[in-house]
């Protein structure tokens, strides 16, 4: 797990955008189940401040790609990284064995498939990330909960039952709400776990006005399912196929005129 | 071929009536036994309440039915129960929610394996052994600690009775803690909490419902338990709120007299179904009550 040079650009990788404005470095990064390898070698840089889409069949890696970056792997037994991802400007390799995975989760939010608020109520759900970052003060803690709330374009559905539970919430406006709450700690990077796929139309393009309306701050990684909404909202696009990284481009070059035959057929439809 | 087919469904819808009927007629019979204990209960402490009005139950100091110059207050029998059942949970529901959780959150799958029949153990000692457990164990042992505790002590029975209910929360607990969602400890993994803090903040919170349905279950035992009291707290219906004091519970007394040979229809036999009737409205408030808190938090997860 040693970093290799910072600038070093994968193969696979057509239109990889200046290192300056680099946001995470994949390097070479493998991963395992046990002894089953699910991640081959994938490099890519993430750039800052931009959507960036992972898209693929099922089972081609880009939900465990995802997980990697926010060191949830580590919570089950018998996982194992090789390679690294650096963290810029600082270049930290959050795979370091110095690194805390706490640490890590600090600086990448979540947002998972379904709506997971925590049995509490809607102003404890959003508080949950500020006390663990030692944020105590009420005056402070009503402020960075409204602004999360008014990021996440919910606080006006919300303010008048900011200490009811979560859960009266419909499920879209329990997704804002875990939107919420991963942005209220101020991440680097929100990652984004197909979190449109239990939601109904209407729900589902609130939260990509959102997620587009997030990069002006946050870097964000998504997986998807649905091809139109990567169409959409990102910036980015990284196709996966069997644990490897087939193409990474910009959004609309990859949609239109994908270099590899097998993005072309992902996308075309004939598979997957 | 056809014909076959058709024979073969009427068969299966026959073992679908059968299966039914065996089914209604189980839950019939748990219904039915509830109601003839409660048919009992009334007809039998009728009488009783006939002739000693309600008034003297809440205002007489003394349990004393069997005496010349009886004294009906019932206060002396429910003061012995609440303060052994008090002690009882003071001992259970921390030590069987610490368990519960440990089993749940922190403990490895053998680990686990193996703790769970061993603390369900407990529950199989008969409470017999337990009695004289506390009377010629652990009360000498407290005896040490506090040299005037007597010989009786709802103080010594609340303990042995509170180890003897940590499985009924433990294993209720363990089940509604672990089966709180992934993905919710995951939501708060995701945002850097710790195992603790998952465990304290979303997992409790998460199986609550579960929890005060033990707990429920563990104050309905601790109320209805007749031999660890009768044998270790003492025979004496006392008002008193003091646990290192001897006193009766309303089951010490049934058991104590119905040990006697009371003439049917006395005041006396009549006195053991007036507090078997209170004592299962205590048990029945306590489980609606528990109903009650399992609905106002169901929703949570």
């Amino acid at each position: 797990m040693k970093p290799s040079s910072p600038i070093s650009l994968g193969t696979n990788q057509t239109d990889a955008p200046s290192p300056s404005s680099v946001k995470v470095q994949v390097q070479n990064l493998n991963f395992f189940y046990g002894s089953h390898q699910v991640l081959r070698s994938v490099t890519m840089d993430v750039p800052a401040l931009k959507v960036t889409a992972l898209i693929g069949p099922s089972g081609c890696g880009k939900t465990t790609l995802l997980r990697c970056l926010n060191r949830m792997h580590d919570l089950y037994p018998g996982n194992r990284y090789e390679g690294s991802i650096l963290v810029q400007p600082d270049g930290t390799n959050i795979l370091g064995a110095g690194v805390d995975p706490i640490q890590v989760r600090m600086r990448f939010g979540m947002v998972f498939q379904k709506p997971n608020p925590f049995p509490k109520s809607i102003y404890e759900n959003v508080a949950y990330g500020l006390r663990l970052q030692g944020v105590n003060q009420r005056r402070e803690l009503d402020e960075r909960v409204e602004k999360a709330l008014r990021e996440a374009a919910l606080w006006e559905e919300a303010k008048n039952r900011l200490h009811q539970m979560a859960h009266n919430l419909s499920g879209g406006q329990q997704q804002r709400l875990c939107i919420a709450r991963a942005i209220a700690t101020d991440p680097d990077v929100v990652l984004f776990d197909e979190p449109t796929s239990a939601l109904d139309p209407i729900a589902t393009s609130k939260i990509e006005e959102l997620i587009v309306e997030l990069k002006k701050r946050v870097t964000v990684l998504i997986v998807t399912h649905n091809l139109q909404q990567a169409g959409r909202i990102s910036d980015m696009t990284a196709f996966m196929y069997l644990g490897e990284l087939i193409e990474f481009g910009e959004t609309n070059r990859m949609f239109t005129n994908p270099a590899k035959p097998q993005t072309e057929d992902y996308i075309s439809g004939r598979f997957g | 071929m056809l014909f076959s087919k058709v024979a073969s469904r009427r068969w299966d819808k026959g073992v679908e009536w059968a299966m039914v009927w065996i089914l209604r007629f189980g839950g019939w019979i748990s219904v039915l036994v509830t109601f003839g204990i409660v048919i009992t209960l009334v007809t039998e402490s009728g009488p009783f309440f006939a002739k000693v009005p309600f008034q003297r139950l809440v205002s007489d100091r003394m349990w004393t039915p069997l005496f010349a110059d009886p004294q009906y207050g019932i206060s002396a029998l429910l003061a012995g129960t609440l303060v052994t059942t008090g002690v009882a949970l003071l001992v259970a529901v921390p030590l069987g929610t610490i368990l519960a959780i440990f089993l749940s959150e922190f403990a490895s799958v053998r680990l686990r394996e193996v703790v769970k029949p061993m603390l369900e153990l407990l529950s199989a000692v008969p409470t017999v052994v337990y009695g004289y457990f506390a009377l010629l164990t652990l009360t000498p042992l407290l005896q040490i600690v506090l040299p005037d505790l007597p010989q009786f002590s709802m103080l010594s029975a609340g303990l042995i009775m509170g180890i003897m209910i940590i499985p009924y929360v433990t294993s209720l607990g363990e089940d509604s803690m672990r089966s709180v969602p992934m993905l919710l400890r995951e939501g708060a993994y995701a945002l850097g909490d710790g195992k603790l803090g998952v465990a304290l903040r979303v997992v409790f919170p998460g199986a609550f419902s579960g929890l005060a349905a033990a707990y429920v279950l563990a104050i309905s035992r601790a109320v209805g338990e007749t031999m660890i009291v009768a044998i270790a707290a003492g025979l004496q219906p006392k008002l008193t709120m003091n646990p290192l004091d001897s006193a009766a519970t309303v089951t010490a007394f049934i058991v104590q007299v119905s040990l006697g040979d009371l003439p049917h229809g006395s005041i006396g036999y009549q006195s053991i179904f007036a507090a078997g009737a209170v004592l299962f409205l205590m048990t029945l408030g306590f489980n609606l009550a528990g109903h009650a808190l399992r609905r106002r938090f169901h929703h949570a997860v």
